[in-house]
């Protein structure tokens, strides 16, 4: 090892800024489009909050491939899962829900999110265990084992509350919006976006700043190297697995509330969406994928505002656009 | 051997049942009496060339594709708009076929060569996003695909159940335009199958499964390989597309739920599966087996639905209702892709269950 200078500063690694700049200056061509500065700001907050959303559901399958090359079909289940369950805690405490204080309110709330985690959390050990150990490094039993475990979770969700859509009810306090002049911003989209905003900052900070986090760049990196240096890798893929399931679940419980209700059909929807998300942000890309998800979400909602019916192929376009500048996603981690 | 391309079923059991199999089916007019069982040998025959296009892909190619039924609907809603638009006539059977082959093809020389430039693992997640996206699409398109009501239309004059071809002679059978359909879907689907037993084993057929094996290696013998799964999944789009013009003929329908939806594609991975992936053979065994189970167990669960409501059991009602078929579906489909990874048809090659047939990956 040479050894450096005392005043030397550390090698960094190159900065890739042009994917960051990518949905900036989406956000300021749309201006002159749109017109109004007022929808202008409603729909970048709309598209932020919605961007957030999908980037905590998908934030668990990016790092998963990333870190263990296993491919998750079955990711959208652990959504619906979260969402179901959330309403298990938020029917009986309805009253709690209506009451019109934002702290009553969120002594409901964080209960159920944290229920929802556990739960999608614990679901994803026995899928991991179950469906996943007896077919690593082998993609195509991946694909077909976890999309056989996405029909048995969203059947049983079927069977167990039935096939009706539940409604999920915003908390009184959540509702309404803030008004700056002319420009109205949905209280619960503020908060959607702060809670996506904490949630990236402390991947970020895990990944980026901890030993752990060294670890699991480490295994993505070269997995064997890790496990040579005596670090059970196995285990730390499990525990990144069930964080990513309980994130899902906790972006399954918020995107219930967004749209205020819960199916088990959500699954299926949101797995093409945080698909093309981590497709476009390069599987196994945290930033990427972080990206990804605003950029869909502005392409959902400035398309819809301006083109209603390109909305229906808009993230299909977006896909093929993005992947033909970069055939690799917007930021691509492994060398698989 | 000439007609099976050289590649028998080598297994004394699986040319029994094989036989068996399409002897019943080529005899179900006769056989079984009723609208149901011919209804049902129809659907297996659909099937069985269906999933016997999407064997070539996932069995020789080994690339996972959410996108087959797509190219099914594609054949189905194009006899269907034709015959809807320009009325129950063979021209307008004509214009089906000429337009919706070669759409499907199209399609999928566009996908083949996207998703060829970025890297192979995007294949099975783009197919999937391309797929829902083109089932929004027909949804909405609702002026030219009737939307969530599909297309309902009538059949040229000669293959119409009123169409009495032959009158009840001696042995009291009667031929109508009816059964005369469910020969030639009978027919074009042995052909289909036929043919794709000569695609794999051709020399192009052994070069896909080479880059199954190995795509690097593949490629450095000086094959194209790009060139290879294009093509494989051009063929296997034109043959999906086939079954599904029979299968729009057979229903003289076309709607998002029998020739779009994602429930079908998870069939049909469910009946590859299930028969064996990567022997053709297996296409006939699954979706045999697959559509008499879907057709009579389902039925049974009904009944076994009630009883457990009946007897005041928690749960099970739920779980047995006939609605919850797939969820025991998905579960057959874990335990075969663990247990059986061979299928049947590997398993009755090879009764040992050896290591040495195992599944490609």
């Amino acid at each position: 090892m040479t050894e450096l200078a005392a005043n030397d500063p550390l090698p960094k690694p190159k900065r890739d800024i042009a994917p960051i700049l990518l949905p900036v200056a989406l956000a300021l061509l749309m201006i002159p489009l749109i017109g109004s500065t007022s929808s202008w700001l409603t729909l970048t907050a709309a598209s932020l909050a919605m961007g957030m959303m999908i980037f905590i559901m998908a934030s668990g399958l990016t790092l998963v491939f990333g870190l263990m090359d296993v491919l998750n079909f079955g990711h959208g289940a652990f959504i619906a899962v979260g969402a179901y369950v959330a309403t298990l805690v938020l029917a009986p405490f309805a009253a709690s829900i209506q009451a019109d204080s934002l702290w009553i309110n969120l002594a409901v709330l964080a209960p159920a999110a944290l229920l929802s985690m556990a739960v999608s959390g614990a679901l994803g050990l026995v899928v991991e265990r179950v469906l996943i150990l007896p077919v690593y490094g082998q993609h195509l039993k991946q694909i077909l084992m976890t999309t056989g475990g996405l029909i048995v979770a969203e059947q049983t969700l079927y069977a167990l509350w039935g096939p009706q859509i539940i409604p999920m009810p915003l908390p009184t306090s959540l509702r309404g919006s803030f008004i700056f002049g002319d420009v109205a911003i949905a209280k619960y989209r503020v908060l959607a976006t702060l809670i996506g905003l904490a949630i990236f900052i402390a991947i970020q900070l895990v990944l980026n700043r901890s030993k752990l986090g060294l670890l699991i760049r480490a295994g993505v990196e070269n997995r064997e190297m890790v496990e040579a240096l005596g670090y059970r890798i196995r285990r730390l893929f499990l525990g990144v697995f069930m964080t990513g399931s309980a994130l899902a679940g906790l972006g399954g419980v918020m995107w219930a509330l967004y749209r205020e209700q819960v199916h088990a059909s959500m699954s299926d929807d949101l797995t093409v969406l945080i698909f093309i998300v981590v497709i476009i942000g390069g599987l196994g890309s945290i930033g990427g994928c972080f990206i990804g998800a605003i950029l869909v979400a502005m392409v959902a909602n400035y398309g819809g505002f301006l083109v209603p019916k390109l909305a229906l192929v808009s993230n299909i376009l977006l896909m093929v656009a993005i992947l033909m500048w970069r055939p690799r996603g917007l930021y691509a981690v492994t060398s698989r | 051997m000439m007609i099976l391309s050289g590649d028998p079923p080598r297994s004394r059991v699986l040319t029994l049942v094989l036989v068996v199999i399409i002897l019943a089916l080529a005899a179900t007019p006769f056989l079984f009496p009723g609208a149901k069982a011919l209804n049902v040998a129809a659907k297996i025959c659909v099937f069985a060339a269906l999933v016997a296009s999407y064997d070539l892909l996932l069995g020789y190619t080994g690339s996972v594709s959410f996108a087959h039924t797509m190219f099914y609907g594609i054949g189905s809603y194009a006899i269907a708009i034709a015959l809807y638009g320009m009325g129950p006539n063979w021209a307008a059977v004509a214009t089906g076929i000429v337009v919706g082959l070669p759409l499907a093809a199209l399609l999928a020389l566009a996908i083949g060569l996207f998703s060829l430039r970025v890297a192979a693992i995007f294949f099975a997640m783009i197919t999937l996003a391309v797929a829902s996206a083109f089932q929004v699409l027909a949804s909405q398109l609702s002026w030219l695909t009737g939307g969530e009501d599909g297309r309902s239309f009538q059949l040229p004059e000669l293959l119409r159940p009123g169409t009495v071809l032959i009158s009840k002679n001696l042995f009291g059978f009667e031929i109508n335009g009816r059964i005369l359909t469910f020969y030639l879907v009978f027919a074009v689907s042995a052909v289909m199958i036929l043919a794709l037993l000569r695609v794999v084993n051709s020399p192009f057929g052994r070069v896909l499964q080479a880059i199954r094996e190995n795509r690097f290696r593949a490629e450095a013998l000086g094959f194209r390989t790009v060139f290879h799964l294009t093509y494989a999944n051009c063929l296997a789009a034109l043959v999906a597309a086939g079954a599904g013009i029979l299968n729009a003929l057979w229903l003289r329908y076309a709607g998002p739920d029998t020739s779009l939806s994602f429930s079908i594609m998870l069939d049909i991975l469910l009946m590859v599966v299930i028969g064996g992936m990567g022997t053709i053979y297996g296409a006939i065994i699954g979706a045999s087996i697959f559509i008499l189970a879907q057709n009579y167990l389902q039925s049974l669960m009904g009944v076994a639905s009630t009883a457990a409501s009946e007897a005041g059991l928690p749960l099970l009602p739920g779980l047995l209702h006939p609605d919850r078929w797939l969820l025991w579906l998905g579960l057959l489909f874990i335990a075969s892709v663990y247990f059986f990874p061979t299928g049947v048809v590997g398993r009755l090659r090879n009764p040992a269950g050896g290591k040495s047939g195992d599944s490609p990956h």
